[in-house]
């Protein structure tokens, strides 16, 4: 072993050592995780689906005293960029005045905890993680030109929320035994196609502890896979076939009911 | 029952798409509207992106205005010149309105100027036509025959390049049916509707045509504006929603028949009287929407997109 390795390694090993000294109980809890379905896809008949998550905390040593253990679980869909107009009354009539573009916007974001939000994750760490609804939804540079960036904000949780796109539930993750969690996250009809991530978050304190991490890809399959496949990649014959299928269906009503009345 | 659509991206009943394409097509039949115009705003209503909704439609009236218009085919209902002539100036007119719709969008106040152009043309169209024949509902019922309109002498009368529409009866210049075709076919691209509500009215009270033909010959027009429309949209945006369509049109093309069988019972004022109403009931309904203080302020859309 050369002089520099053999340096670096007690250099690392005084590391581990240092830390395991000051943070007895981080380097002990790991998550292990699971989830219902490693896959969703989205069939003709798709209708939402639920998705169980549940696992259990790994340790080399006893439960550490101090704060309990806490879990938040998040969901989150494909970020996209949104635009979000405000109405006005000019002239008498109401509308679309301003508007401000979101950078980041998930299409679903769905947060449950053990106990109440702001006795699982600290605001630091929230701002740090990005756990909470309101950390998920953001842009990337502050919109110019608005007074109230952020009620356009509040508007698009307000109104994804009430569509039950976006969930906060606060309580229903079962702990037990400071070991063992689960819960259920319903995913709405409305779901679109990506890479849909699950993280899930151990908290001492309002601390993190450990973080696991999976992604759920979430894909058309069958019938509803070749029809959106076909109308982006050949649309000229797509949209041919579609008139095809119009004029067939025309033509067949039509000569169903001549049939019936004769 | 659900269902998940593919390109709109979200599941929805299926009953209840297949009864909106239904009572839609009873309605396209009876009058040789496209439905386009309360279809839409139906689509909206239940969710499906207005993008989405606009295509498809356009896709679906392509079906109930096929059957409707064999069905009129058959009764010799249908004015085909009269509707070449049109339908030449509705693609004309398409084309352009397309670019006068990309126009707006980029001012970025297109949704404002739709609904507008929505409730200025139903209103006009609405009341002129409810009172019209509500006149003459009234001299029928008093005894006496509404005069013959037949040889009215108007200035559109005097144009050059006449024409003779023998199953109009009319003997008169190309140049209003060009005209009035292209008018429908800008507020149909812009409106992303077949624009029937705005034709039929048209043919009645400018072109002087008999409203038995009317129906057919609009339905004739609206098929071959729609198509090429759909087809815009299958390979610009991409917003055609097969699966939609497909659930639509067989609601619709059963409405339709059942439709074009119920016009043939109904009298002629009554028909216009009805869908006067239903025009003014549209209007009514849009101006409300931006008259009264919305229940929430904002809204959502993709970014550069159309909300």
């Amino acid at each position: 072993m050369s002089r520099a390795a053999s340096v670096a390694m007690r250099g690392a090993v005084v590391l581990v050592l240092v830390l395991g000294i000051a943070l007895p109980a981080i380097a002990y809890e790991k998550v292990i995780a699971g989830l219902s379905q490693n896959r969703i896809s989205i069939t003709a008949s798709f209708g939402g689906s639920e998705l169980l998550i549940f696992g259990a905390v790994k340790r080399q040593a006893p439960i550490p005293s101090g704060p309990p253990l806490q879990v938040a679980i998040s969901v989150a869909g494909p970020s996209e960029r949104v635009v979000v107009r405000r109405k006005e009354r000019r002239f008498g009539i109401w509308v679309n005045s301003e508007a401000v573009e979101i950078d980041l916007a998930p299409s679903f974001y769905a947060v449950a905890t053990s106990v109440p939000f702001s006795e699982v994750l600290s605001p630091e760490e929230d701002a740090k993680h990005k756990v909470s609804i309101e950390q998920a939804v953001r842009w990337l540079s502050a919109p110019e030109g608005v007074a109230d960036p952020e009620a356009f904000t509040e508007a698009l949780i307000r109104i994804r929320s009430k569509a039950g796109l976006y969930q906060l539930a606060e309580g229903v993750v079962q702990v037990t035994d400071q070991t063992l969690f689960r819960t259920r996250i319903s995913l709405p009809a409305n779901l679109t196609e990506g890479d849909y991530w699950a993280r899930i978050f151990l908290t001492r304190g309002g601390r993190v502890v450990d973080v696991f991490q999976t992604s759920i890809p979430v894909r058309k399959v069958g019938l509803e896979r070749w029809i959106f496949t076909l109308a982006h990649e050949q649309p000229l014959i797509y949209g041919l076939m579609s008139l095809a299928l119009a004029i067939c269906a025309g033509w067949l009503a039509s000569a169903v009911f001549r049939y019936i009345r004769s | 029952m659900q269902v998940y659509l593919p390109i709109a991206e979200l599941s929805v009943n299926v009953l209840l798409l297949f009864g909106l394409g239904g009572v839609v097509g009873v309605l396209s039949g009876m009058f040789g509207v496209g439905g386009g115009f309360l279809m839409t705003p139906l689509l909206f209503f239940i969710g499906i992106p207005p993008a989405v909704a606009v295509a498809t439609e356009a896709n679906q009236i392509v079906a109930s205005s096929f059957s409707g218009v064999l069905a009129h085919l058959r009764r010799r209902t249908v004015d085909l010149r009269m509707g070449i002539v049109l339908l030449v100036g509705g693609l004309i007119g398409a084309a352009a309105g397309v670019q006068v719709f990309a126009a707006l969008r980029e001012i970025g106040q297109v949704d404002l100027l739709v609904k507008l152009c929505y409730i200025l043309f139903l209103g006009i169209i609405g009341s002129l036509m409810f009172v019209e024949s509500l006149n003459a509902l009234r001299k029928a019922r008093s005894g006496q025959r509404a005069p013959a309109r037949r040889h009215r002498h108007l200035w559109v009368h005097k144009l050059p390049l006449k024409m003779k529409f023998r199953t109009s009866g009319l003997y008169i210049s190309v140049f209003p049916p060009l005209c009035v075709g292209m008018l429908v076919g800008v507020l149909a691209a812009i409106m992303g509707v077949g624009g029937g509500f705005i034709m039929v009215p048209a043919m009645i009270y400018l072109l002087g045509m008999p409203t038995k033909v009317v129906v057919g010959t609009s339905l004739f027009q609206i098929i071959f504006v729609t198509a090429f429309t759909t087809l815009m949209h299958a390979t610009t945006n991409y917003t055609v929603d097969m699966m939609l369509a497909l659930i639509l049109i067989l609601g619709g093309v059963i409405g339709a028949q059942i439709g074009t069988r119920l016009g043939a019972y109904l009298r002629a004022e009554q028909l216009r009287i009805l869908l006067a109403l239903m025009v003014l009931a549209v209007c009514g309904k849009l101006a409300l929407d931006l008259l009264l203080t919305p229940t929430e302020l904002y809204s959502v859309g993709a970014a550069g997109g159309h909300a």
